[in-house]
């Protein structure tokens, strides 16, 4: 946080978390390049994430998975007009520095790429730019905010077209949050222990029953029915990352995803916006993975 | 009591509902042309113009508004919402259209990136001095001589309109459905 010429702050909780509300309702898209990103833009994404390889491409290939090269990024970030995202490894602090150098509106601490560090998180504190983290269960996700990260979003099982692991996630993540709820003040003590979560946050949480950052969804959302789905499961806003680019018709898809997005109680709208889409990409029985990604932080 | 909608595509919609309802208001949350009906005024919230832009063309909400609009509905638009009421767009989509009922031009992230995104005080006509939070803001650049400025502020490039009025219109570039400050919101609420 720093001081302007006038009274102004900048990097401020509030103003980090602000962009995470304005989000709230969209869809955010992974994107590969500028051509994918207008795209993204044309069928009314709120954000895109630019990265090198999608996560199905990551699995499929191996080898070690790090952020992007800056000019891929800076192409993206001038051929739209929305907030472009980007990935940092787990713990990379010198890799989210060169993304806060090179503007990015928010950089997400991505279990999609390879940890550099299998102890420490980044202290995201320490930058003005926002961070968005994963996460499972609540714990990890208040030890995340604890952190510093201003949004949280189910890990799911990226790349796998499934969207199973996101569901458990974000189940996960509720349930534990009404446990919260409902225990004495005496309970909470023990139960911080047990998520080994900050005690400030676990008091907040168990006060106004919902995280103190906004909660999204990410893993493996890959039809307009999956949207509603989280929606419906509480997630505020979605990131489809293989889901798009890997469909037989990837502006249709974006466009159905988006509008049962914001319409997703709304099952006529569903159905229409499902109809005739074409396939939507292959997906991976989550049984049969060698490499589980949502296994990496913790 | 005030009847009033908050556009319910996409952006901080609950923020709003529940600054509108401390101030007294019946709040409807706006996704389907029938929600439009009998409403005394509508909040355009923060969001992505683009896509709330998108889905107001997608729902068929657009021209049923723009009707409402000029039949004399009364609209607040913060950020995005003030894109979406503007004459002119800077920095937009070559193809983003607005409702064009204030008289000014309007340049995305006018103040920056996110990174610089920040929060200051602004001294608003009439109310007093309010937390302004700016979230990659839209800024004013031209204004005509018969918009009602309530608040300027200076970034260090001169003063710019922050709060406007034209008659029903209004249009803020900060946010304040994100802080305790229910007094703007009272402000819009109070003139129905």
């Amino acid at each position: 946080m720093s001081s302007l010429h006038d009274s102004s702050i900048i990097g401020s909780a509030l103003v980090k978390r602000g962009l995470a509300d304005m989000l709230r309702g969209g869809v955010i898209m992974d994107v590969v390049n500028p051509e994918q990103a207008k795209i993204a833009e044309d069928s009314g994404a709120v954000a895109v994430m630019a990265l090198e390889r999608v996560p199905s491409d990551i699995r499929r290939d191996g080898g070690v998975a790090r952020m992007s090269d800056p000019e891929m990024i800076q192409g993206i970030q001038a051929a739209v007009t929305i907030p472009v995202m980007a990935k940092a490894r787990i713990g990379h602090f010198a890799e989210a520095q060169i993304l806060e150098a090179l503007d990015v509106d928010y950089i997400d601490e991505s279990e999609v790429l390879t940890p550099a560090d299998e102890e420490n998180h980044i202290d995201k504190w320490d930058f003005t730019v926002p961070f968005v983290c994963g996460a499972t269960n609540l714990g990890e996700a208040l030890r995340r905010i604890g952190e510093g990260a201003c949004l949280i979003r189910s890990k799911g099982e990226a790349g796998t077209g499934n969207v199973v692991e996101a569901v458990r996630h974000l189940r996960t993540i509720n349930a534990q949050m009404r446990r919260l709820q409902t225990a004495d003040s005496n309970e909470l003590f023990a139960l911080a222990k047990e998520l080994q979560a900050p005690l400030s946050l676990v008091q907040e949480v168990s006060l106004t029953g919902k995280l103190p950052v906004p909660l999204f969804c990410a893993g493996g959302i890959s039809t307009p029915a999956d949207a509603s789905l989280v929606l419906q499961l509480g997630a505020e806003a979605i990131f489809v990352g293989s889901g798009i680019f890997k469909s037989d018709d990837p502006e249709r898809m974006a466009k159905a995803i988006v509008e049962a997005t914001t319409h997703f109680r709304d099952a006529h709208m569903v159905a229409k916006v499902s109809t005739g889409l074409g396939a939507a990409m292959k997906g991976i029985e989550i049984a049969s993975l060698e490499q589980r990604l949502a296994e990496r932080g913790w | 009591m005030a009847r009033v909608g908050v556009l319910a595509l996409q952006g901080d919609v609950c923020e709003h509902t529940s600054m509108l309802e401390r101030v007294g208001a019946e709040v409807v949350a706006v996704r389907d042309v029938e929600q439009l009906d009998t409403l005394d005024g509508l909040v355009m919230p923060g969001g992505e113009s683009t896509t709330i832009a998108y889905l107001l063309t997608t729902s068929g909400i657009r021209p049923i508004l723009e009707k409402k609009i000029d039949d004399g509905l009364s609209v607040l638009g913060t950020c995005a919402g003030l894109i979406l009421l503007a004459h002119e767009i800077l920095d937009g989509r070559s193809d983003q259209w607005s409702f064009d009922v204030l008289p000014l031009s309007v340049r995305r992230n006018g103040y920056g990136r996110q990174i610089s995104s920040f929060e200051t005080v602004v001294e608003v006509k009439g109310v007093g001095e309010v937390p302004g939070v700016f979230i990659r803001a839209p800024k004013i650049e031209t204004w005509s001589d018969d918009l009602e400025v309530l608040a300027f502020h200076d970034h260090g490039d001169g003063e710019h309109p922050v709060l406007v009025r034209r008659e029903r219109i209004w249009g803020c570039s900060f946010h304040p459905e994100l802080t305790n400050d229910d007094r703007i919101h009272r402000l819009f609420v109070d003139a129905l």
